[in-house]
């Protein structure tokens, strides 16, 4: 029997899901902002662009579906996070505004500001696209400053008309002032910069960048693993956000988080998991010259631990959108939720994801045959 | 100074909403229209083996490649906007309207995605035929993006297949086929998807009359004229068809928005659609006797034949949707401004009395409060308006632009027929005067195509959905000074990248086609 309970746990796990695959999807962020580093002469920069180039519409439209997908089912998250930490969300989008354009104009002709302004471009979204989507992800589990009292829209409260309004005048940005916040924001950043170490060890035919990714991986995968500790191991010790399934009232709950994992042991085997594969990717890339599969150990790995991660921070009973000026405010996967209606509309639409996936890989499969080398790029009647 | 405040954000969220949308459409039109042309030249290359006509649609594929890039940067901006600019609406009725966008998503944007890598870089890597398959999914993919945002605008024009629940306080779904096939829906994506095919069809004809003006590339401009005219004049006349669908639609579902298109003040029956007009500028209020028009010449009973296929029925105009008092189409009374505004306030009282009653377990009371909300939830947006004024649009922007888009559709019926006519009888290289005329048409086709969404959003004011929201009910609680912000690096932004994406476009033309 599908309950409404069940869909709405359905479509957090929809959009855990998407959200981990965002974050796998980030190498591509992940390599511009290596750009200049990574790659030194103009060939190896040309290379570097065009084998992120061929992927970055990928990550674009997983953004812009994680956004549509949590607007379709949690639209009061949509309302409040996106209206509240407006410079959060205007910040993330602008980078990838910039980015949009930047791989097809960067190498044309009569592209008026020059490669180099394109390049930045990429650089900006590199850095801000990881960093800030890691300290919005953070904020569900350290919280955020709003009140939502939904009978102002016609009683004219505080707030005027507002029906979820943001508590600090600095729209989200208040959320740098957490210093666990930053800890996943650069775990983000450094963890899209080794995957996309791994991507140019498994996609290019170039020795230069072939040795140099590797060290690179190292050089990434070291702070990810410090930065990506530190946040846990903080999360797990701190207070949660919980949730009394009786009165669905919210309060702090010691090692909540810790809880969780223990409470739902799939989840955490599945985590732990996610973990070493993301481990094996990176240490086996790093010890083995040979080893060439890193990122889809480290993709895979990706996708399941961000996906538990949030899952974590959204069932059993907890907050997964949580407000420390108004507790009682925090939005939970229930009271947040899109009617049964429209939940089960969308889930009969979900049907086709596995329908996506399939032509998603074929041309995956057919544009990737083999490595890119720079012999191809001009050859392929495309190149950035 | 609150409400001032209040009200100068929204200004600013609306100018940003516009300014995102408008800069958008610059570029969409061009994809969705050059998207069907590239396929089909493909199809040609395909079925004849002819090596130019693949060259032919790579040239093109170009040009829609740089079009895209800027069309999804400015995309991404407009979804994200209704969360950061206008999160009352996103709570209020994103249980209805988040559905279409999420789709647009999962069935669209991916096989967009997807397949134009194919299209870009698999020339050597798939099959002929698998790549000619790619080309049309990406078209595919753009047109189906299309019908779903198109349904999430429609809903808005006309909120249909929902109930509003005072106990989550917002609209939730009850009928996804009624959104989803809803008659303005269905005549909103047919008219803006044809008038984009209409607009690339211009495009490609207006390019490639540059190059026989200057004598280069004249095979494969000629080519290029051959399709895109039979498209164009195709697109045009389905624009002229939906268009009248259009019409019909928005005098049955939005009276307020007809009358301010045709400047109508004072309904009547029988009325005449205004073929070209010159507003009064001495025309204050709604309600003096200045004669609204300076100049107006008209075709008799058209606009009654057009709004309710009968010559000789009523055609409200201003005064009258706000004075109420003629009979509706169902029989009924209209009501007047202050009616539905007495009524709208009396639905906010009962939903402010619901909460309360419910947050105290008195249920009764609460289910007594149900019913008046329900009984007077249909003017549901008329209790946030004050005065008759607000609910009219700007009808002078409403009228031109309408007027202009109607004259510019009519002319490139002609345009179209008389370039088919010479390109078939092979005169068309040497006519000079309509080669100049094929490349300036390209503005008359993006200012129509433009003026099209202005006549939509500005002539549906002051609500993002009719009847239920005003604008400024709907929009966040940022500061005007943020929003200020944000329009500023937007305008710049945008402005940039567009100066960028035309002088690349102009190289890529210059530099033409490979043979």
């Amino acid at each position: 029997m599908i309950t409404y309970e069940f869909l709405q746990n359905y479509w957090w796990f929809i959009i855990s899901l998407l959200g981990g695959l965002l974050v796998f999807l980030l190498f591509v962020q992940g390599g511009q902002s290596m750009i200049n580093s990574i790659s030194k002469t103009e060939d190896e920069k040309k290379l570097v662009i065009n084998a992120l180039g061929r992927k970055w519409e990928y990550t674009f439209t997983t953004l812009v579906t994680f956004g549509g997908a949590f607007f379709a089912s949690f639209p009061l998250f949509y309302a409040t996070s996106f209206g509240g930490a407006y410079w959060v969300w205007m910040l993330l989008l602008f980078s990838f505004v910039v980015q949009a354009v930047s791989y097809e104009f960067q190498s044309k002709p009569g592209n008026v500001f020059g490669p180099k302004t394109y390049r930045s471009f990429l650089f900006f979204n590199g850095i801000i696209g990881t960093f800030v989507l890691g300290v919005a992800v953070a904020t569900f589990f350290t919280g955020s400053e709003f009140t939502i009292n939904k009978v102002n829209l016609v009683s004219f409260g505080t707030a005027g008309n507002v029906m979820s309004g943001w508590d600090n005048p600095l729209h989200g940005l208040e959320a740098l002032g957490n210093l666990r916040n930053w800890c996943l924001g650069l775990a983000v950043l450094f963890l899209a910069r080794t995957m996309a170490s791994l991507f140019f060890v498994n996609r290019l035919d170039h020795d230069v960048l072939h040795k140099r990714s590797r060290k690179y991986t190292l050089y990434n995968g070291v702070p990810f693993v410090v930065f990506f500790l530190a946040f846990l191991i903080w999360t797990l010790v701190s207070d949660g956000y919980a949730v009394n399934p009786d009165t669905q009232e919210v309060y702090m709950e010691p090692y909540k988080y810790l809880n969780n994992f223990i409470q739902m042991p799939v989840v955490l085997v599945l985590f732990l998991f996610g973990v070493v594969s993301v481990l094996w990717g990176i240490f086996g890339t790093v010890a083995n010259k040979s080893f060439n599969k890193g990122i889809w150990f480290a993709g895979a790995g990706t996708v399941v631990a961000v996906t538990m991660l949030l899952l974590v921070a959204g069932y059993n009973h907890t907050a997964y959108y949580p407000s420390y000026t108004n507790l009682q405010s925090s939005l939970t996967v229930q009271n947040s939720s899109s009617s049964e209606f429209t939940l089960t509309a969308m889930s009969i639409v979900s049907l086709l994801v596995p329908f996506v996936f399939a032509y998603i890989v074929y041309a995956w499969r057919a544009l990737e045959g083999k490595k890119l080398k720079l012999e191809d790029l001009n050859k392929d009647g495309h190149a950035y | 100074m609150d409400l001032l405040l209040n009200a100068s954000a929204v200004g600013w969220a609306r100018g940003q909403f516009a300014l995102t949308a408008g800069y958008h459409w610059i570029f969409v039109p061009l994809t969705l229209g050059l998207a069907v042309i590239m396929s089909i030249m493909e199809t040609m290359y395909v079925r004849t083996g002819d090596e130019k006509w693949k060259k032919t649609a790579k040239f093109w594929q170009i040009i829609f490649g740089i079009n895209f890039a800027i069309g999804v940067a400015t995309g991404i901006i407009l979804e994200f906007q209704f969360g950061t600019n206008w999160s009352n609406y996103s709570l209020f009725v994103g249980d209805i309207f988040g559905a279409p966008l999420a789709i647009e998503g999962i069935v669209a944007f991916f096989l967009e995605a997807t397949f134009i890598s194919i299209m870009f870089f698999g020339w050597d890597r798939v099959s002929k035929k698998m790549h000619l398959a790619s080309t049309w999914l990406v078209t595919l993919g753009a047109t189906l993006s299309a019908f779903w945002i198109l349904v999430a605008n429609a809903w808005m024009q006309y909120p249909i297949g929902m109930e509003f629940n005072p106990e989550t306080m917002r609209n939730e779904m009850v009928d996804f086929w009624a959104v989803a096939g809803s008659p303005v829906a269905i005549n909103k994506f047919f008219h803006t998807v044809t008038s984009s095919w209409g607009l690339g069809a211009a495009f490609v004809v207006g390019v490639s009359s540059w190059y026989l003006i200057k004598k280069r590339h004249q095979d494969f401009a000629l080519r290029s004229i051959k399709i895109a005219t039979i498209f164009g004049l195709v697109s045009f006349i389905l624009i002229a068809v939906s268009g009248d669908g259009s019409a019909y639609e928005v005098t049955q579902k939005q009276p307020m928005k007809l009358a301010a298109m045709e400047g109508l003040y004072e309904g009547k029956e029988g009325a005449g659609l205004v073929a070209v007009g010159l507003l009064n500028p001495k025309k204050e209020a709604y309600n003096d006797d200045v004669n609204p028009y300076l100049f107006k010449i008209e075709i008799p009973k058209l606009l009654s034949l057009m709004g309710y296929r009968n010559i000789n029925a009523f055609v409200p105009g201003i005064k009258d949707v706000i004075d109420g008092g003629y009979t509706l189409p169902d029989g009924s009374t209209a009501l007047s401004f202050q009616e539905k505004r007495e009524r709208g306030l009396l639905a906010h009282k009962a939903l402010a009395d619901f909460q309360q009653a419910k947050s105290e377990g008195r249920d009764t009371d609460a289910a007594n409060f149900e019913t008046i909300i329900k009984d007077n939830y249909s003017y549901f947006g008329y209790g946030f308006l004050e005065k008759e004024e607000d609910l009219i649009p700007n009808v002078p922007l409403t009228f031109y632009m309408f007027h202009f888009m109607v004259m510019v559709g009519g002319y490139f019926i002609l345009f179209f027929a008389v370039v088919w006519y010479f390109h078939s009888r092979k005169k068309l290289e040497n006519f000079t005067a309509l080669q100049y005329i094929g490349l300036w048409s390209i503005v008359l086709a993006y200012l129509a195509s433009q003026f099209g969404w202005v006549v939509a959003e500005v002539g549906r004011q002051p609500w993002t959905i009719q009847d239920v929201l005003p604008v400024q009910a709907a929009a966040s609680g940022v500061s005007a000074g943020n929003v200020i912000t944000t329009f500023i690096l937007f305008a710049v932004l945008f402005t940039v990248l567009l100066i960028a994406e035309v002088t690349i476009m102009l190289k890529q033309i210059r530099k033409g086609p490979d043979f």
